[in-house]
């Protein structure tokens, strides 16, 4: 039963969670998968982790590598922070990435939109700076936080090689210098 | 055998069910008593507001995050004897959706008369917001992908939502800031609400960011309170003190698609009023224009306004100008949350809100104008604040209200009733 502490919070993914305990064993080794629906009719692949398809009700699966990039949809960025550990860290976003993968599939509004946390490209928290960088609209890459043996939480960190936006959309308002 | 009933239709129980009494404790930070103490003051003072004999009452239904206390407890100590009772899970928009299940219960020869009421110390035990005991739980399954991210009280939840909106539609933080301030206006004039003071534009967004877009007034209050209502059958309805609040229509817990994580199905700043306009309307055959006063549930400014907009108030992306164009001012053509609601009056994932409709169809809204020797309110009207000659909050000629109640972006309740 993959368990461990991270900031302040005990995380664990239960033994009978046999989704979850694939998907965060792939995030240990820093190796994005998803599943798959196997119908070959549907094909589709969902996020988060479920046990069954949303969109053909099939029950079987693959769990198959994913390209882990895309464009922030959207975000909260926390100044006041509820769990102890994450006050030290606000400011901190919650990025909402839409994958370039399945984007807009099966139709218009739908999305894989992966969550997490900005992070440096070291994998650690976003400073204030590196906050005031990110909006929608910012590309993003994957960067696992190893928790212990077979879980790491997948982030989102700014992606080196994409072309960024000029100006990332970000909410218009300064209050008291945030 | 044959029937001419359409039991199909939406229209099937519409006005055959009532609201004929309603209770609150009063709203504190510090109730110093347990919820059960808490739930039998708000279930007494609905029986009395009804004339209802514990006799008379054999249903109960409540709600809560194991947070409360339940049904059986409360039942026995006003010594009422059940034919039927449930306590489910849930907050927002619970109430709505546990109105229809008592009416589905007593439609079924189950029960005759229910009481729904929801009990909590949501500032002093069990905090909304999520901090204190909330705080430590420890983190598995779904949440992995959520709390684990400091993605999770409320605000932190639905901010991608609000967000998204602001993006899509050039929302501004000033227009959603008017949901708080004309909230606080109508709060000015209600004797129960924890916050009475009237607040500007300006206070909102200079108050302290909480989590973007929210600052801190866009927030609602935490506080501790019960508060109950009493739902039976037209044809008994009539038997006791009040005039009922007839039931047209109602819908629960309706969701957007993947609400396993609604974010996956966009658009993302579409809420479940989209949805549910189309049950809510039908069943209660009528449409958003005919409604005179709303109940858009203000966990947060933004939850009022999104709501109003999906449900068709206005044109889809026009939320911000419908909520600061003072239309949901008292006095104004549709009212809002006219007890100042989850931001001013206290939070009670709900109730409050249906609570104040069911006084503002009977014309005899608890305000501050003065009553008569035969008890009865002689509302002024002036809806100023107290100290300029006001204090009325009472909505003139009221025949149809709307409940639109909020679990989060995916999922929402709603309840339309007229005057009995």
């Amino acid at each position: 039963m993959p368990q461990g502490e991270y900031l302040g919070m005990t995380l664990t993914v239960l033994d009978l969670d046999n989704e979850n305990l694939a998907y965060f064993q792939h995030c240990a080794d820093h190796d994005f998968h998803l599943q798959q629906c196997v119908d070959p009719d549907c094909d589709l692949i969902r996020y988060p982790p479920g046990t069954a398809c949303p969109w053909c009700s099939g029950r079987e699966f693959r769990w198959i590598p994913v390209d882990a990039r895309g464009t922030v949809h959207s975000y909260g960025e926390v100044h006041h922070a509820i769990q102890p550990a994450f006050r030290e860290r606000a400011p901190y976003m919650i990025l909402l990435v839409e994958l370039d993968t399945q984007a807009g599939e099966p139709t218009e509004h739908e999305a894989l939109r992966v969550a997490g946390n900005l992070v440096d490209a070291d994998g650690n928290f976003a400073g204030p700076d590196l906050v005031k960088q990110v909006g929608i609209g910012s590309r993003m890459r994957m960067v696992f936080a190893d928790v212990a043996e077979g879980l790491a939480l997948p982030h989102w960190t700014l992606d080196e090689d994409a072309e960024q936006p000029d100006t990332p959309w970000r909410y218009p308002q300064g209050v008291n210098g945030v | 055998m044959t029937t001419d009933i359409d039991a199909t239709a939406g229209k099937y129980l519409r006005d055959k069910y009532a609201i004929i009494g309603v209770g609150e404790t009063t709203y504190t930070r510090g109730s110093g008593m347990t919820t059960r103490a808490l739930g039998t003051w708000a279930i007494k003072n609905a029986m009395d507001d009804a004339g209802i004999p514990a006799s008379e009452i054999d249903g109960m239904m409540s709600y809560s995050g194991n947070d409360s206390t339940a049904s059986p407890m409360l039942a026995g100590d006003l010594g009422i004897r059940l034919n039927f009772y449930m306590d489910v899970q849930g907050g927002g928009s619970s109430s709505e959706a546990l109105i229809g299940l008592a009416i589905g219960a007593i439609e079924a020869g189950m029960c005759e008369t229910v009481v729904v009421f929801r009990s909590m110390n949501g500032f002093s035990q069990v905090r909304i917001g999520g901090t204190g005991a909330r705080a430590s739980v420890p983190v598995g399954g779904d949440a992995l992908h959520s709390a684990a991210y400091g993605w999770f009280s409320a605000g932190q939840n639905f901010s991608p939502t609000f967000m998204r909106h602001m993006y899509d539609y050039g929302t501004t933080p000033e227009q959603v800031a008017m949901v708080k301030v004309i909230h606080s206006e109508h709060a000015s004039n209600n004797p129960k609400a924890y916050y009475k003071q009237r607040v500007t534009v300006e206070d909102v967004v200079n108050s302290r960011m909480i989590c973007k877009p929210l600052h801190l007034l866009d927030c609602c209050v935490e506080t501790d309170n019960a508060t109950a209502l009493i739902v039976t059958s037209v044809d008994k309805a009539y038997d006791y003190r009040n005039t009922p609040a007839r039931i047209l229509g109602v819908a629960g817990r309706v969701c957007k698609p993947r609400i396993d994580m609604h974010f996956q199905h966009g658009p993302i700043s579409t809420v479940a009023g989209f949805y549910i306009k189309d049950l809510i309307y039908r069943n209660a055959g009528l449409g958003p224009e005919d409604i005179q006063c709303t109940g858009a549930y203000d966990a947060f400014t933004f939850t009022s306004m999104l709501q109003l907009e999906d449900y068709g108030f206005c044109e889809k992306g026009e939320g911000g100008d419908y909520v600061s164009s003072g239309i949901m001012r008292l006095g104004a053509e549709r009212p809002n949350n006219t007890s100042g609601g989850h931001l001013c009056e206290g939070y009670t994932h709900g109730m409050n809100m249906i609570i104040e409709n069911v006084r503002q169809l009977r014309g005899e809204v608890d305000d501050y104008c003065p009553v008569d020797d035969n008890g009865s309110r002689q509302h002024t009207y002036n809806y100023a604040e107290p100290s300029a000659g006001g204090g009325c909050r009472q909505v003139p000629d009221l025949e149809i209200t709307q409940n639109l109640g909020w679990a989060m972006p995916g999922t929402g309740s709603s309840l339309i009733m007229r005057k009995g």
